[in-house]
């Protein structure tokens, strides 16, 4: 097992890139205090479906008990309601399991979407990174099923920080938007002073030879693959891109002109997710060497998360190895 | 009382001329459920609610949810009736560039509260601006028109728990009980019976009338307005098609228009 591979030990592993002051944390707890602190504007209000401790929904119903719903076992209605919460002038989140979220509540979803009404959908335990819970449970769809609605905008933050930045941009955007949160402890990567513009993508480290362009804990798996390139003499750019959509198109498209090509990675299925996304923005724009480094096209399995991530290639190791194949090794 | 009623009534007689008309020039439609729903939903727009087409926006406005989306044709007359935008327009219904798309879309129309016509979703709808209604403590009642055959969606069911759950007395369901289907019957299809007393379970008050009869309909509505700390559901048996006899009953109509050369005979015969 290669300790590295775990989001949870680059605790140890991306020192040098992130001073440690916080301690690290899931991106749902992000959420939990993102939503309290958003309760200050009245009009917020929240649903989940019997999942408000996993989810951290409970953050806000422990604050605001009068603006907390608690729906049941029924994400479709939890989402339908939260459509006419959203008519009447509420800014609704509707909080489950990301799989739950967007794939049972998909009808509602899309009905949402229709409707241009500004409900917010928040699934939490994306990815395989879900660990134990197994296939059933591990949303490697979800991205995919939210980026296809028109209108909808859909946000992975890499940290903790960047969480609560994005609940509070959520609130003050209007429309329909699907925020991803993961279960995993990660550390925290971005800084106070940082601001949270949707539709942004952040460059986490410079680079000129090859650019890792990930989302949510593969951020920092990226971070940790760009210093060990560094060590062969590989300068890796390091892109955040918290926004699968809207995509930043510019600087996926500075990436590709400035280096010699793109390594996607991301805890969800190859096909419609961040990679897609990415690819799709070089193919009609400025075709470059692309590798999709996620989950390829199958469903995950049980295990612990670290076993998980190591088992369907999102590790340092394959980010390195795709990134070599593209710039044909070493800069000379 | 009597008064209202024949005045409704002839309301009820244009609106059902509308469903003909803007069905048939659209060659396609809804005409069957419409016309069941046509006398709850004259009685709504133009007696019960508390609404009024120069403020569609209105905070305090009653709300009607038409969860059975397809029975826009209905709605769209009753809208532009009331004022919500020109009657001559109804005309454009189901055509390119239209506001009266083929199932209502808030965003189009003025006048339309939900984007309804994927069947079960209205009711979660509903309830929403139902409770949001109880957490600014707003005095407007939220009005939910579910079909027979739309109650065998599961969604439904997840609603109606909500609305008795969170007691919703602001909300009043009507279920436009015309038991037909585009399969055939709802009872062959997949039966939706005992279907008062599944709501009566789900925390319902529960009443039974004749959807087509004025002083029932209103009766209800009124009752519905005193019941306090659960939701109503009106269940008005009704006939598919009501008012264009050849339709009546007919579930080939469900989703059919009739053809230009039997309109004029149709809306002569419209009762």
């Amino acid at each position: 097992m290669e300790r590295h591979a775990n989001p949870r030990n680059l605790v140890v592993c991306v020192r040098g890139f992130a001073k440690m002051e916080k301690k690290p944390e899931a991106t749902r707890d992000g959420f939990g205090k993102g939503i309290v602190e958003a309760g200050k504007n009245k009009d917020v209000v929240v649903l989940d479906a019997d999942l408000a401790e996993s989810t951290r929904s409970i953050k806000f119903q422990e604050k605001y008990p009068e603006r907390f719903f608690d729906m049941g076992i029924a994400e479709m209605d939890m989402v339908g309601t939260a459509a006419g919460l959203a008519a009447s002038g509420k800014i609704p989140f509707a909080c489950s399991f990301a799989v739950f979220a967007t794939g049972r509540a998909y009808g509602a979803m899309r009905l949402a979407a229709i409707s241009e009404l500004n409900v917010k959908i928040v699934g939490s335990h994306a990815g395989v990174g879900t660990g134990e819970d197994g296939a059933t449970h591990q949303s490697i769809d979800d991205i995919s099923l939210a980026r296809t609605l028109p209108g909808m905008t859909v946000i992975q933050p890499c940290d903790s920080l960047e969480t609560e930045k994005a609940v509070l941009a959520l609130v003050r955007h209007k429309g329909p938007a699907y925020l991803r949160t993961t279960r995993s402890k990660l550390p925290i990567l971005t800084k106070d002073s940082e601001d949270f513009v949707i539709g942004k993508g952040k460059v986490m480290n410079e680079g000129k030879d090859i650019t890792i362009i990930a989302t949510g804990a593969l951020v920092h798996i990226a971070m940790d693959a760009a210093e060990e390139l560094k060590k062969e003499n590989i300068s890796a750019r390091v892109i955040n891109i918290h926004t699968i959509k809207p995509i930043d198109q510019s600087i996926v498209l500075k990436a590709a002109k400035e280096t010699k090509g793109i390594v996607t990675a991301e805890d969800h299925n190859v096909i419609g997710g961040l990679g897609s996304a990415v690819a799709e923005v070089l193919a009609e724009n400025y075709p470059a060497p692309i590798k999709r480094l996620g989950i390829e096209d199958q469903f995950g399995q049980s295990g612990k998360p670290d076993e998980l991530y190591q088992k369907y290639g999102l590790t340092k190791e394959e980010i390195i190895k795709a990134s070599k194949a593209i710039t044909g090794g070493a800069r000379k | 009382m009597n008064q209202t009623i024949n005045k409704l009534k002839e309301i009820a007689l244009n609106v059902r001329k509308d469903i003909l008309i803007s069905t048939c020039r659209a060659n396609s439609g809804h005409p069957g459920g419409s016309l069941s729903a046509t006398d709850i939903m004259v009685c709504l727009y133009f007696s019960k609610m508390r609404h009024n087409s120069k403020k569609p926006n209105d905070p305090n406005r009653d709300r009607f949810v038409l969860s059975k989306g397809h029975a826009a044709p209905a709605l769209y007359s009753c809208l532009a009736r009331s004022g919500y935008f020109p009657i001559k327009e109804l005309e454009t219904l189901r055509q390119l560039g239209s506001r009266l798309q083929g199932h209502p879309e808030r965003t189009k129309l003025p006048g339309v509260e939900a984007s309804t016509g994927p069947l079960g979703q209205g009711l979660s709808f509903a309830n929403g601006v139902a409770l949001a209604g109880k957490i600014d403590g707003g005095d407007y009642k939220v009005y939910c028109m579910i079909g027979d055959g739309e109650s065998q969606e599961g969604m439904i069911w997840e609603a109606a728990m909500t609305s008795g759950h969170y007691k919703l007395d602001n909300l009043c369901v009507i279920l436009d009980h015309n038991r037909l289907q585009i399969d055939g019957n709802v009872k062959d299809v997949k039966n939706i019976e005992p279907v008062k007393d599944k709501f009566s379970a789900f925390n319902f008050n529960v009443i039974e009338i004749d959807g087509h009869n004025y002083k029932e309909i209103l009766e209800a509505l009124e009752e519905a307005d005193k019941v306090k700390g659960k939701p109503t559901i009106i269940i008005a048996n009704t006939i598919k098609g009501k008012g264009v006899k050849i339709m009546e009953n007919k579930v080939e109509w469900h989703g059919k228009a009739c053809k230009s050369e039997e309109l004029g005979g149709l809306c002569e015969g419209v009762c």
